[in-house]
């Protein structure tokens, strides 16, 4: 008994004593979404970056329409979102200083083996998503306000027809990340938008498939953007700028060509092609 | 099926392995768990006590609220600790949005109302059956507290492990507060809900199982420690 | 004695509604060894905590010493309950438990519980849990705490139910040990033998109600009440 008890002291001990084995004392926090996050981007860029300046970069993975929200109340340094009407109302409303392009990645339509709606190789993906509408084949939106999301209600909204959560009945709007959607259309099935990123590196395909792909419509634009210290001081202005230099720079950019997974690039950098 | 089976060899892996990363998040996760636990312990004992034993106007009321709150949705908490924490909320000159620090805030707010309601389930008995010959003693408010808290305290581990096995099972409050940074507010749980959300359902399941575990071990533990307390039993 | 003499004016106790004791007046003095009588359920235990401050009644008052609150008088006090209540605890840990409330140093403390614990016989049992203990051994320790206080009152309630002839025997020279320290003695009993061998005198207990105070030569030769008479001859209805 004697033994149990010193056990635990033991275990709690090595717990407590080895805390700080982490934590830079330098640190910005990114608002950025799921599916940078998940695709493995981050794990392949940051430290590259903290090698080089040693800042620690904290990445709040959520979807686009939140990390802007956080942007807002001051609670993230730096941005990094791909949805360009909504980045452009936040520097307007003045919640951002300056915003940049990064990098594009690309989305697909993925949907069951069986394709109920015929449009596997079809490349207009207006025309795809036409046919779903038409052939009532199960759609599922990941309906969380993220950059994915309101692309695929831009494609929708452009062809004039009406979705929403409330129907009609085989568009589903899960309130979910990329993964769990991709889960969901999996078990469904259902056709859903997937950044391709997220898609590759998703373990869980079920028989799910690329069914469209390479549309001009379905690349997706990084921005970032420093959030502005005139509304919230704590903002840490140098060590953000640092990182935003840096990413949109040689270096971050030829990082981020670097990335791959099963030999496929996911991010085409184009800081510089564009600028602001 | 073949899920289940992999992620028992995945996590046997991983174990075996001592992966660094992994070893980093167990360790982390139980770091906040137990600060959550030690202070929700210090909160909420003495206050299971004094509800126990002090009458006052209003004390079944809110005994009613406190076992009430033992069923509050994580994402409730989560979201007004958020609100509280986050720069733009009251509390927001304390910087500890997305630390460690706020996921140990939703934590406590969550088992608090467990730890008291459960414990003062167990002393009101406890002093249902000591309240005449204490009083035959004399003894001060203070002094029955201490008596039955004491006295208690074997029955009292389960309580206080009741409130460990919510906290180190939550992910809606802590997701939201911590924000589920790599290396700095990533623990078991919200790795198996990002795992999930990869589709690595056989990962997740790994990681689920050694929680489990650790988990199950750390009960054992309490409560092998809670029986070679002293007072030793003689029959 | 700033606890005696203990009164009870008028004082009546109801419980949910329930009339338990009913306008009932009483003294006691220091000196006398009080045993108090009655059938089973005829209020003998309530009139205790009442005298001891652990019940307040509904009407009426007690005073101990003229004054109406209890307050640290009843650390001069100690009661051995009808049910002992063991404290999850040690033997030797619960005959030291008032004392430690009471404040007494760990040292002193400990010199006092041997002797108490070796009186009734306790000693060998100390480290065992006092939960465990037989019916008879409870009794004991429970008699054991009680005495360790060194109470100016002590209020005993059917102290020898459990104990064999022998415990019997000895508690009741424990009992006339306390008397003989000074200590008033209040206790109920069963035992007319028991009464008869303690009791300086008697009050006798009739559906919470007082039937007599008498001393007790006369109380056993000649009940004043009609309702004593009957129980000392064995034949008080219910
Ligand atoms: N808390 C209570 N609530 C309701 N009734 C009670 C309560 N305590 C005691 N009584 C009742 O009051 C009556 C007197 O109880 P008390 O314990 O004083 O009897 P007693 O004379 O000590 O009897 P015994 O010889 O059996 O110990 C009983 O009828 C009992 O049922
Ligand atoms: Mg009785």
């Amino acid at each position: 008994m004697y033994f149990a008890r010193r056990a635990l002291l033991a275990v709690l001990a090595v717990l407590f004593l080895t805390l700080p084995a982490t934590a830079q004392d330098k640190f910005i926090t990114v608002a950025s979404t799921t599916s940078t996050e998940q695709s493995g981007l981050f794990k392949h860029l940051l430290p590259a970056f903290t090698r080089a300046s040693a800042i620690e970069v904290r990445v709040v993975a959520v979807g686009t329409g939140q990390a802007i929200k956080l942007g807002e109340k001051g609670d993230a340094d730096v941005l990094l979102v791909h949805h360009k009407p909504s980045e452009e109302k936040f520097i307007a409303e003045g919640w951002g200083v300056k915003r940049l392009e990064v990098m594009y990645n690309d989305f697909v339509v993925v949907g069951p083996d069986s394709d109920p709606a015929k449009i596997k190789g079809i490349t207009d993906v207006s025309a795809a998503f036409r046919k779903i509408a038409e052939t009532k084949s199960t759609w599922a939106s990941r309906g969380d306000a993220s950059g994915t999301d309101l692309a695929e209600k831009e494609i929708w909204q452009a062809l004039g027809i009406a979705v929403s959560k409330s129907g009609p009945e085989w568009y589903r709007e899960l309130g979910q990340g990329m993964g769990p959607t991709l889960n969901t259309s999996a078990q469904l099935p259902a056709y859903t938008l997937s950044d391709r990123g997220t898609w590759i590196s998703f373990k869980n395909r079920g028989p799910l498939q690329i069914v469209v792909e390479g549309d001009q419509k379905l690349f997706n634009q990084y921005g970032v953007m420093l959030v502005n210290p005139a509304k919230h001081p704590h903002v840490k202005v140098e060590l953000g700028q640092q990182f935003i230099d840096w990413i949109v720079a040689d270096a971050g950019q030829k990082t981020i060509a670097d990335y791959k997974i099963e030999g496929q690039q996911l991010f085409f950098p184009n800081a510089r092609k564009q600028g602001s | 099926m073949s899920e289940i089976l992999s992620a028992f060899s995945i996590a046997f892996d991983l174990i075996v392995s001592l992966d660094r990363e992994l070893i980093e998040i167990i360790r982390r996760t139980f770091l906040v768990s137990l600060s959550a636990v030690a202070i929700a312990t210090l909160i909420g004992l003495p206050a299971g006590a004094v509800l126990a034993v002090v009458r006052f106007p209003g004390r079944r009321a809110l005994v009613i609220l406190i076992n009430a709150l033992m069923g509050l949705p994580p994402v409730v908490v989560g979201l007004v600790i958020y609100l509280v924490l986050s720069r733009s909320g009251p509390l927001g000159f304390m910087g500890l949005m997305f630390s460690p620090t706020a996921m140990i805030v939703a934590q406590c707010v969550l088992i608090v109302p467990i730890v008291t309601a459960l414990s003062h389930q167990v002393l009101r008995e406890l002093y249902e059956e000591y309240r005449e010959q204490l009083c035959s003693f004399g003894a001060t408010l203070p002094q029955m507290i201490l008596t039955i808290l004491w006295d208690g305290r074997r029955n009292l581990v389960t309580s206080v492990m009741a409130g460990f096995g919510r906290a180190v099972a939550e992910v809606g409050a802590v997701l939201i507060v911590g924000g589920n940074i790599a290396g700095v507010t990533r623990v078991m749980t919200t790795t198996i809900a990002l795992e999930t959300s990869k589709g690595d359902l056989a990962l997740a399941l790994a990681l689920g199982m050694i929680l489990v575990v650790t988990a199950i071990a750390l009960n054992a533990s309490a409560f092998l420690v809670g029986d070679a307390a002293p007072a030793r039993q003689g029959g | 004695m700033p606890s005696l003499p203990l009164s009870l004016e008028n004082v009546s106790l109801s419980i949910g509604g329930a009339s338990l004791i009913e306008d009932v007046s009483l003294t006691l003095h220091h000196g006398p060894r009080t045993i108090i009588l009655g059938a089973n359920g005829a209020g003998k235990s309530l009139i205790l905590r009442l005298s001891h401050g652990l019940l307040g009644p509904t009407r009426g008052s007690v005073r101990w010493g003229g004054a109406e609150r209890l307050g640290p008088l009843r650390r001069r006090q100690a009661m051995v309950f009808q049910k002992p209540i063991m404290l999850r605890r040690s033997t030797r840990a619960n005959a030291g438990y008032g004392l430690k409330i009471a404040g007494m140093p760990r040292s002193e403390r400990e010199a006092r519980v041997a002797q108490v614990l070796e009186r009734v016989g306790l000693a060998r049992l100390a480290e065992r849990d006092a939960r465990v203990l037989s019916g008879g051994e409870q009794q004991k320790l429970a008699l054991a705490r009680a005495w360790a206080l060194d109470p100016e009152i002590m209020f005993l309630d059917e102290p020898t139910a459990n104990l064999d002839p022998t415990a019997t025997a000895a508690v009741e020279a424990i009992v006339n040990e306390i008397h003989a320290g000074g200590a008033k003695i209040v206790m109920t009993t069963q035992s007319l033998s028991q009464a008869k061998r303690l009791a300086d005198e008697v009050i006798f207990v009739h559906r919470g109600r007082v039937a007599e105070q008498t001393p007790a030569d006369e109380f056993f030769a000649n009940p004043r009440s009609a309702e004593a008479a009957a129980f000392l001859k064995g034949e008080l209805a219910w």
